[in-house]
């Protein structure tokens, strides 16, 4: 277990370093050069140049790269470029308000995608079925941000229940997190109901049965247990979905997190902004699979041995 | 029926945004202050938006730029997939090693957020568009290709034309490229909405086309500010992204469920 831990950890640096090296590999590709970003671009080619040593542009691909991962590693994601606050301080302070949003997407996407995924999968074929399934594969072709639109006009807007946009409390963050939930709520759903349909078909099912267990025991203990894994595969890929989804709804509804900073940061082309957003949500999505991956040796004693 | 009606409304979407200048004689671009906000009629079946153009000649025309560029997109990342899937299986070695690290580190990015950091480095064009999903897109396919090389090259047929004297490159092309093909098309009806939503999200985020020229994402973008007054604007354009990637998605099941119950009876035989 310890041996295979240091070992996804030390897969879990090499892949750092491997974003790093994008992001940084996209800094050198932005237009323009930082010097005559500085002094402008009809300065005296001479002090274009100057400058241009003096910050360490003229040196080696890899000396530079080793400068950026040591930048990186202090926590310095740079300033912004309008408002000249630093970038990771920002983030910080919006980072909270992003995984509060997240959360709430999550409850509201486990809570109704296992009650959709169950109806369908209980009852499989019927018409309760049919319904369910189009419904988790119409949440899945949904654009997040068109569907946070269309919340704000019917509940904001028609029946005026709850504000459009803010950040804040209950009532400020159940419109944009159901907007966000919906295609991870599809995938849990799709997911529930498929393993639902194979646990039943099992012997161990049939025992139970034999056994005298209730139908309501077998359908909510028993199935729950055996789902719990591919639920937790699909979380943790999902939460990519989240971060994705994260740019669009927190634009849609004016929320203070990293994804409208991000949003932000792309209309001003303010590129420390949106780099310092990139390598935040890339670290959070790796971090969040390595621990998906350890988290199978907890909840499965099948993995557990194998490993062993 | 569930299979046969989306292929029939998905034909009927591309024929409509192929044959748009036959079926709309409004033009897309250009501005006309006597008609502005007009709501849905029948002169505008959508309405027209706050520049007085037709919402339903922007849909159709708009549709030829997103599903376009989804289009062009998915060939891309077909493309440099299998080309990366196909040499890292077959040949293996330190060249797979260095695919291989490559696919996991594409992968390991939120896929939306690379495609925007690939988007901000470009002009926002139709192209940067394009080239962020493609580059973002092909991992997964080089992926699963790669999987089913490293099946496919041990099979005794394989050996048999190496016997034969055949070389690298044509028991690739001929008898392994063949064995990819069905898979390939398979991830590509799964992932084709994807690409759709990826397409709608950078233009809606302003990194896609410009205005005035319309795609479905920056119609929802531009016309944000009028959803309280004038709705139509912004909820046709996204019906069009809902309606044809529902429409891939159930085209992909479909395919999906075809293509494993054709995976067990080989197995069985």
């Amino acid at each position: 277990m310890f041996a295979y831990i240091i070992k996804k950890l030390a897969l879990l640096v090499l892949l750092l370093l491997g974003i790093t090296f994008i992001t940084f590999s996209i800094v050198k590709l932005l237009p323009g050069d930082p010097a005559s970003g500085l002094i402008g671009q009809h300065a005296d080619p001479d002090d274009i140049k100057r400058i241009n040593r003096a910050l360490g542009v003229d040196k080696p691909f890899i000396s530079q790269f080793v400068g950026y991962v040591t930048l990186l590693a202090h926590g310095d994601f740079g300033r912004s470029y309008y408002t000249n606050r630093d970038v990771l301080t920002e983030i910080m302070r919006k980072l909270p308000n992003t995984i509060y949003l997240a959360a709430a997407a999550m409850t509201i996407a486990i809570i109704g995608g296992l009650a959709l995924g169950f109806a369908a999968g209980l009852r499989q074929g019927s018409m309760i079925d049919k319904l369910c399934s189009t419904l988790s594969l119409a949440g899945l072709s949904l654009p997040v941000f068109w569907s946070g639109l269309v919340l704000i006009i019917i509940f904001s807007l028609k029946l005026r229940l709850l504000p459009p946009s803010g950040t804040g409390g209950i009532r400020f963050v159940i419109l944009p997190a159901v907007a966000l939930s919906l295609p991870v709520l599809a995938s849990i759903a799709r997911i529930t109901r498929s393993s639902a349909i194979e646990t039943l078909s099992m012997p161990f099912v049939r025992v139970l049965r034999a056994k005298g267990l209730r139908n309501w025991r077998i359908n909510y203990i028993h199935l729950l247990k055996s789902i719990l894994i591919p639920l937790i595969t699909v979380v943790g890929l999902d939460f990519a979905s989240f971060l994705n989804g994260a740019v669009l709804t927190e634009t849609v509804f004016g929320w203070d997190g990293i994804g409208r900073f991000t949003v932000d940061g792309i209309l001003k082309r303010d590129y420390p902004v949106i780099l310092g957003c990139i390598i935040t949500g890339t670290f959070i999505f790796v971090v969040v699979n390595a621990l998906v991956d350890v988290s199978y040796q907890i909840v499965d004693p099948r993995v557990r041995m194998v490993k062993r | 029926m569930f299979s046969k009606l989306p292929i029939i409304l998905l034909s009927l979407i591309v024929a409509a945004v192929v044959f748009a200048p036959y079926l709309v004689h409004y033009d897309p671009v250009s501005i006309n202050l006597d008609e502005i906000k007009a709501a849905p009629s029948s002169g505008h079946l959508f309405g027209t938006d706050c520049k007085g153009r037709d919402v339903f000649a922007r849909v159709l025309y708009g549709g030829r730029i997103s599903l376009g560029v989804s289009f062009m997109a998915a060939l891309v990342s077909l493309g440099i997939g299998f080309t990366a899937g196909l040499i890292s299986g077959y040949y293996g070695g330190w060249i797979d090693t260095l695919l291989m690290a490559v696919v996991d580190l594409t992968l390991a990015f939120p896929s939306l957020l690379l495609a925007i950091g690939i988007s901000v480095v470009m002009p926002p064009t139709k192209f940067t568009v394009m080239a962020a999903i493609a580059l973002v897109g092909w991992a997964s396919f080089a992926r699963l290709i790669r999987g089913q090389v490293l099946k496919v090259k041990e099979m005794a047929y394989v050996e048999a034309a190496r016997s034969l004297g055949a070389g690298n490159l044509r028991i690739l092309a001929t008898h392994i490229f063949p064995q990819c093909l069905s898979l390939g098309l398979v991830i590509l009806g799964i992932k084709f909405s994807g690409y759709i939503l990826t397409e709608a999200s950078l233009s809606f985020l302003g990194l896609g086309p410009q205005p005035p020229t319309p795609s479905w994402g920056n119609m929802i973008g531009e016309n944000r500010a009028y959803i309280i007054s004038e709705p139509w604007m912004v909820l046709f354009p996204g019906l069009a992204i809902a309606a044809t990637a529902l429409c891939f998605n159930l085209v992909g099941d479909y395919m999906q469920e075809k293509y494993s119950n054709y995976r067990d009876q080989q197995r069985r035989s």
